[in-house]
């Protein structure tokens, strides 16, 4: 039984799309067994979701992190790859730098960071050029 | 409307989940090929429509809990994805109907879309 205050790590391997989507059902599955509230569970799970095909799409290798407090929840998607040039470019819908191979999965239209903006209540994005990317997204849940 | 129904509607080849087709009753229904809108845009108890038939549409509908998904224009996901579907007691069906034409005919029988504007059928 995990309980308030848990830290679980899952690595994530840049284009592994057999894998893609599973750190996010197990992220799911890990508050659902702590009784986190279903709506809050749903927002968290399609953001880990869209960072973890970010990842796979994008990166060399990555991981996401899921942070559980009293009240607050955080999920942190962490990866080696080559790194957003711009930021608020890239929260803008539509923008994609994804290939066409990301298409043919139904991703890499432009909505993943927006999509993460949405349903987190807050985001905060750093990266570096060449060295990697990381996002941190915060859920209230009291 | 139940899937009983809808497969019916549709006259869908039952892919995978015979046994829920009764008692699985969608209250919205989502089509569109591109997964980030799906995560994006539906609601509890929704069933997707799509022409996608690789993993990802599975692990789409494990992360926001879809009611089943409808292959459109008679598209068959390879055996894998529906091993996938029947490890998490997700139904599959298939129609040879494109996906305007599937949204038309549940549209048309009364299941809701997901984006809560004023219904315009008559």
């Amino acid at each position: 039984m995990t309980t308030p205050g848990m830290v679980l790590h899952f690595s994530v391997e840049g284009g592994d799309f057999a894998a893609a989507g599973e750190a996010a059902s197990k992220i799911k599955k890990a508050l659902r067994k702590i009784g986190i509230d279903a709506g809050v569970i749903r927002r968290v799970a399609i953001a880990a979701y869209e960072a973890e095909m970010n990842i796979v799409l994008h990166a060399r290798r990555g991981r996401l992190v899921l942070e559980v407090a009293e009240d607050k929840l955080q999920v942190i998607a962490e990866d080696e790859g080559p790194g957003i040039p711009d930021v608020n470019q890239a929260m803008q819908e539509g923008f994609s730098t994804a290939s066409d191979l990301a298409r043919e999965m139904g991703f890499g239209a432009g909505m993943g960071l927006p999509n993460m903006k949405k349903c987190s209540d807050t985001i905060t994005i750093e990266s570096v050029k060449d060295r990697g990317t990381k996002v941190v997204m915060g859920f209230d849940h009291r | 409307m139940n899937l009983r129904k809808i497969q019916q509607l549709l006259a869908a080849e039952i892919l995978w989940g015979e046994e829920f087709l009764d008692s699985i009753a969608p209250s919205y229904a989502c089509g569109s090929d591109l997964m980030s809108d799906v995560l994006a845009f539906t609601k509890e108890k929704t069933l997707l429509l799509t022409g996608l038939t690789n993993a990802q549409v599975i692990r789409t509908a494990e992360v926001i809990d879809l009611s089943g998904i409808i292959f459109v224009r008679g598209k068959r996901p390879p055996q894998e994805v529906i091993a996938m579907a029947k490890e998490r007691n997700l139904p599959l069906l298939m129609t040879e109907l494109p996906l305007y034409e599937t949204c038309g005919v549940l549209y048309s029988a009364g299941l809701e879309g997901c984006s809560g504007l004023p219904s315009r059928r008559r």
